[in-house]
């Protein structure tokens, strides 16, 4: 591994970093979109930048571009103010035209120097390590290396030092504000720190995947705890292990490595939504069946409950009145038979004592309008769930 | 070039001609299908759903090996539909808000197609140039037979859309009570919801995926300014696409350098900003002019109930008093005394006021709505 390829490794780390903490804040806060308006919206920030400093690393154009993200933040909810329309319109609405803007200058006036389209938006990671900063004639290492460290630091200083103001206003803005925290000054600050580390941040892997930089591990992070400090930590360690192997998913394809960052954060988005615990969609869906089947059972306890008629007690009677498919009536029955609920004699069914025991529970708790309590009434009673 | 000279080449260039018609076209159907996804609160699908389109047009290209259009469309609109419904089932299945999913798969869907994209330019195939127009659209690239396609889509879209009219109406403003009507709600959704991929799908290679969401919007929410009935608000925006297209593609075409699908968008957002300004009912220009009006009437019923309370302590209510005891009121000016005096309400005599009968009158039932408001 040569020096250069470790360079891009800890920019592109240090990238997923410095985005994964706002991007956090942001998903939590359901502001995620407006950190693809700001993505897009700073175009015409950095091309201005560039024609007052021509070069693309300095700290003024990396001030004004955050200045217009946070501009863009203004405008939209200036226009959903009015009621003319709701935030998502606004939303899609500012940044196209601010991003329209900056196309048509770079196109009137950028021609002849090196500021494209494609490089604002897609960025490329490999040229990081050639643009060196030089001090005093010693090489002390790339350029962007030093700004998104720059940001980084400042935006963990920022979190250390606001974390409870940032969590109490993230979850309950009413309680933020009656503790004397102003929402907007923290609103605002989120905002700067997000326009101001997509800036940074573009020339490395782009604008527009800085936006899969601080939503998607977020997301993926979200789907696994419900713990701040946990989603926080889990986001950095998806955004780091997908920068790293996103490298080298680039470098055996020869393909961008912006995108392969992404498309690595992409798989473990759908490998996290598919298995993750309790929420991935396997889990769902297994959950759905399981209460399905439990109510069933409910369901026919409750019957049996109400009848001692040896007809309406007949095992073929669940086919036949009850109107369940064969598969599903076997299964509640042996769910039944396996929790000791239900006894078989000759094809008739009866409740043993607990099965009696635990439909007057649950009867109790039906007619008290306490349903959400049978669900710890199964604990105790179920040795095996549906 | 003037206007007259432009108008002229418009209907002699082939190329000209081609595109205006195309991003007419376009304009139109992307305003009438724009309205949908405005008022169904869906406004930033159409970001996510054009970055989306574009793995689906790497890998058409990499399995097929072939640059048609059309077949790179195809692409575009499978993987379109396969990040709208990956995004509905995220909002279903998981706690992830709707924004968290739009966002996600946008950019996870993008990279992808980045990733793809920049995998085929290394590849030795020489056929690979171009597909990159994709990325920011280049009206230039329409050819006769694009423009015939988009004539076609949209004229199924609005057979459709005319068939289906009242479901898609019902459903934009009651779901639930279409459902208890017996509407398939699913299927009309999918309709509608496949319909706006299609019109993204189509404006891919003229405006491009990162702009095609304006599109989109502009036209519709242009358009809901002006109007409160659907059927209207679909037309008023087919109107300003299609005018946005044309003004774009002209402006564009004068100058050097400038390419359409920017210009386009920026025409658009004129528009929008003129309907947020002038529009006569919820435009804000009119809103302040309401505002400034009702301000004014307040400050007269408000001198007006002053005198009657003066006028009152006195037997004769035509008992002259000195206009100076006003001035200490607040909300009493010249003008609005002025005002009084033209409606009959007060007498003016010198440096004396005195109510009228009818000035008396009004004032007594000015706020227990007796009489009706006349202002």
């Amino acid at each position: 591994m040569s020096n250069a390829q470790l360079e891009i490794q800890i920019i592109a780390s240090l990238v997923a970093i410095a985005c994964a903490i706002p991007g956090t804040f942001l998903v939590l806060r359901k502001m995620a979109m407006i950190s693809d308006a700001i993505s897009h919206s700073i175009l015409p920030g950095i091309v201005i930048g560039f024609f007052i400093t021509q070069d693309l690393n300095s700290p003024l154009l990396i001030l004004l571009a955050a200045i217009t993200g946070i501009i863009t933040v203004i405008l939209v909810e200036y226009i959903q103010k009015t009621g003319l329309v709701k935030e998502d319109t606004a939303i899609g609405l500012v940044f196209p035209i601010l991003f329209s803007i900056g196309v048509i200058l770079i196109a009137k006036h950028a021609n002849d120097v090196h500021l494209d389209v494609d490089a604002v938006l897609l960025g490329e990671l490999a040229f990081a390590p050639f643009d060196r900063l030089i001090i005093n004639g010693v090489d002390i290492g790339p350029k962007s290396l030093w700004i998104i460290g720059g940001i980084l630091l400042t935006t963990l200083g920022l979190l250390f030092a606001f974390f409870k103001e940032l969590k109490v206003s993230t979850f309950d803005m009413g309680l933020a504000a009656s503790l004397g925290f102003s929402p907007a000054v923290i609103h605002y600050g989120l905002m700067t720190v997000s326009s101001v580390t997509t800036v940074g941040a573009f020339d490395a892997v782009g604008a527009i995947l800085v936006v899969a930089l601080m939503i998607a591990p977020a997301a993926t992070a979200y789907l696994l705890t419900n713990n701040l400090k946990r989603m926080l930590v889990y986001a950095i360690c998806f955004g780091v292990f997908s920068a790293i192997s996103g490298y080298w998913l680039a470098h055996g394809l020869d393909a961008s490595i912006a995108g392969s960052i992404t498309t690595m954060l992409g798989f473990l988005f759908l490998i996290v939504y598919l298995f993750a615990p309790n929420r991935g969609v396997i889990a769902v869906l297994y959950r759905e069946k399981q209460q399905r089947t439990e109510v069933s059972l409910l369901t026919f306890l409750l019957h049996l409950k109400n009848h001692d008629e040896k007809a309406e007690r007949h095992v073929n009677h669940l086919n036949e009145h009850i109107n369940w498919q064969k598969v599903r009536s076997k299964t509640v029955l042996d769910l039944a038979l396996k929790n000791n609920m239900i006894a078989i004699d000759n094809h008739i069914v009866s409740l043993t004592d607990k099965g009696n025991d635990f439909t007057t529970q649950a009867i109790d708790y039906i007619i008290t309008n306490e349903d959400a309590q049978i669900e710890h009434m199964k604990d105790d009673f179920f040795l095996f769930r549906g | 070039m003037d206007i007259t000279e432009y108008i002229r080449l418009v209907f002699s260039d082939y190329t000209l001609r081609t595109i205006t018609l195309g991003t007419a076209v376009l304009g139109a159907v992307t305003g009438m299908l724009g309205s949908f996804a405005v008022l169904r609160k869906q406004s930033l699908l159409g970001d996510a759903i054009s970055h989306a389109a574009l793995p689906g047009i790497a890998i058409a290209f990499l399995i097929t090996g072939t640059k048609d259009g059309n077949v790179l469309l195809l692409g575009a609109l499978v993987s379109g539909l396969i990040g709208t419904f990956w995004i509905r089932s995220i909002v279903k299945k998981t706690h992830l808000k709707s924004d968290t999913a739009l966002g996600l798969i946008l950019s996870l869907f993008f990279g992808l197609g980045m990733l793809l994209l920049t995998f085929i330019q290394k590849q030795p195939n020489a056929n690979q140039a171009g597909l990159d127009k994709y990325l920011f659209g280049q009206a230039a690239t329409l050819i006769e037979s694009d423009v015939w396609m988009m004539t076609w889509v949209t004229g199924i879209c609005l057979v459709v859309l005319l068939l289906f009219w009242k479901e898609f109406k019902i459903l934009l403003f009651d779901a639930d009570y279409t459902k208890t009507l017996g509407f398939n709600t699913k299927f009309i959704d999918i309709l509608i919801t496949t319909f706006i991929v299609v019109a993204i799908v189509l404006g891919l290679q003229t405006v491009g995926v990162v702009l095609m969401s304006a599109m989109l919007l502009a036209p519709a929410a242009g358009a809901r300014q002006w109007t409160n009935s659907l059927g209207y608000m679909v037309i008023i925006a087919s109107f300003f696409g299609a005018l946005s297209g044309v003004v774009g593609t002209a402006i564009s075409a004068s100058q050097n350098n400038l390419s359409t699908g920017p210009v386009i968008v920026i025409i658009a957002g004129i528009f929008v900003l003129i309907s947020f300004v002038f529009s006569p009912s919820r435009g804000l220009l009119f809103k302040q002019i309401r505002f400034i009006k009702n301000r004014r009437d307040l400050q007269l019923h408000k001198t007006l109930s002053f005198m009657y309370n003066i006028a009152k302590t006195h037997e004769d209510i035509a008992h002259p008093h000195a206009i100076k005891i006003l001035n200490n009121f607040q909300g009493y000016t010249r003008g609005t005394l002025q005002k009084l005096v033209k409606k009959n309400y007060v007498n003016l005599d010198g440096s004396l006021w005195s109510l009228t009968e009818e000035g008396y009158k009004t004032a007594s039932n000015l706020y227990n709505q007796q009489t009706k408001n006349d202002e």
